[in-house]
């Protein structure tokens, strides 16, 4: 753990440096991390590990969109335990409003069930196909399809700077969906 | 959503975004700019009374910067603390109780060194109405500024969030109003500014729970 801490710590500040490669290889060894702490939070509601990954993907988006939060001088890892432990409660809450909420509503925009995908999550997707137009467009070419910057600016036509900007609204709008299904 | 793919997108976002200003600055800049925007707009409409120069040699007058400014000082870390997620409040909210003990302080030596018949029309002072709406009119800019820098924060507990920046607000809002006000006892204080200060701190601890949420 104490190498952990000070792995993840050096690789913010690398990150926080203008690292983006620092920055992929810390969210990279996140996951796994985050992966755990959501299995436990599941089973100590009582709850399968089937949608894990949903709070996993919603805890990193929280991480990145909040990364300004933490500080050099402070621990990495309190920081981010803090932030799944809310991501946790939030989805354990939404889950307890869900239930009383018709299927049908979500039925034709639920994707099929893909067996042996674990590592992928279906909130994000539902969410993500709430979302407007353009944003949408571009958060789900380079979440979904994996398209670099680059390559969705030439599909879609605009410049690399409008899909930057496009790209960070989306991400910020699919953090905002989350909370809008909560209440 | 892969979450492979979704690490990848954000290593995207980052490298767009490299170096997000740190909250520490947002945090000063904003609240710099929301006092500013409250100073000048005092200074413009109710400005620094005119007997300033004999009123600031009087206990009682200083006495109102020194409760309002500690209660600024204190409430401003507690906001700070609060904003992030692994900040521990507990002692920043705690260092709060030092404005309301001063105060009490203050109360209690007014109670002691006044005679019971000047207790009521010290505390009804001269206008307590203006004095509220002021100090609630004034509260706005700066409550503004603390809520865009805790949106870009990750407040743990958004009422409470709100309802420190609103204490926050208040505080420096209350200092500006009393260079203007022309009532100076602790009892009057005690009341009406408290009053003012409860009610914007009330407000903003529901709007906090609206939209301090992330």
């Amino acid at each position: 753990m104490h190498g952990e801490e000070a792995q993840w710590a050096d690789w913010m500040r690398a990150a926080n440096a203008g690292g983006s490669e620092a920055y992929r290889r810390l969210l990279a060894a996140l996951a796994p991390f985050l992966r755990r702490l959501a299995a436990q939070g599941f089973a100590r509601a009582g709850l399968g590990t089937g949608d894990v990954e949903d709070v996993v993907q919603e805890t990193l988006l929280a991480i990145h969109l909040k990364r300004q939060t933490w500080d050099a001088d402070q621990l990495f890892t309190p920081w981010v335990r803090a932030i799944a432990r809310n991501k946790l409660i939030d989805n354990l809450r939404r889950r307890g409003n869900r239930t009383e909420l018709p299927i049908e509503d979500y039925a034709n925009i639920l994707p099929a069930e893909a067996a042996g995908e674990e590592l992928s999550a279906r909130e994000a997707d539902r969410l993500l196909s709430i979302l407007g137009g353009r944003q949408q467009e571009i958060v789900r070419a380079i979440c979904v399809e994996d398209a670099s910057i680059r390559e969705a600016a030439g599909r879609f036509g605009i410049s690399e700077g409008a899909t930057r900007v496009a790209l960070h609204r989306g991400l910020s709008a699919l953090a905002a969906a989350y909370r809008s299904v909560e209440q | 959503m892969r979450t492979d793919d979704l690490i990848g997108a954000l290593a995207q976002d980052h490298a767009a975004h490299p170096k997000p200003q740190p909250l520490r600055w947002t945090f000063v800049g904003a609240m710099a700019a929301g006092f500013g925007v409250a100073a000048i707009a005092f200074a413009l409409t109710l400005g620094i009374r005119p007997d300033v120069a004999s009123a600031i040699l009087t206990w009682r007058y200083d006495f109102k910067f020194v409760v309002t400014l500690t209660l600024a000082v204190t409430s401003a870390r507690f906001v700070w603390q609060l904003a992030r997620p692994a900040a521990d409040p507990r002692s920043a909210g705690l260092a709060i109780a030092a404005a309301p003990v001063l105060l009490l302080g203050a109360v209690l030596y007014e109670l002691w060194a006044v005679p019971a018949s000047g207790w009521l029309p010290r505390a009804i002072g001269s206008n307590s109405v203006a004095c509220v709406v002021s100090i609630v009119l004034l509260s706005i800019a700066p409550l503004a500024a603390a809520f865009y820098a805790l949106r870009r924060g990750a407040p743990l507990r958004p009422g409470l969030a709100g309802a420190a920046a609103g204490l926050l607000a208040s505080a420096l809002a209350a200092a500006l109003y009393a260079a203007h006000c022309p009532d100076d006892s602790p009892l009057f204080g005690a009341i009406w500014y408290t009053a003012a200060m409860a009610l914007v701190t009330g407000v903003a601890s529901a709007a906090g729970r609206r939209l301090l949420r992330w």
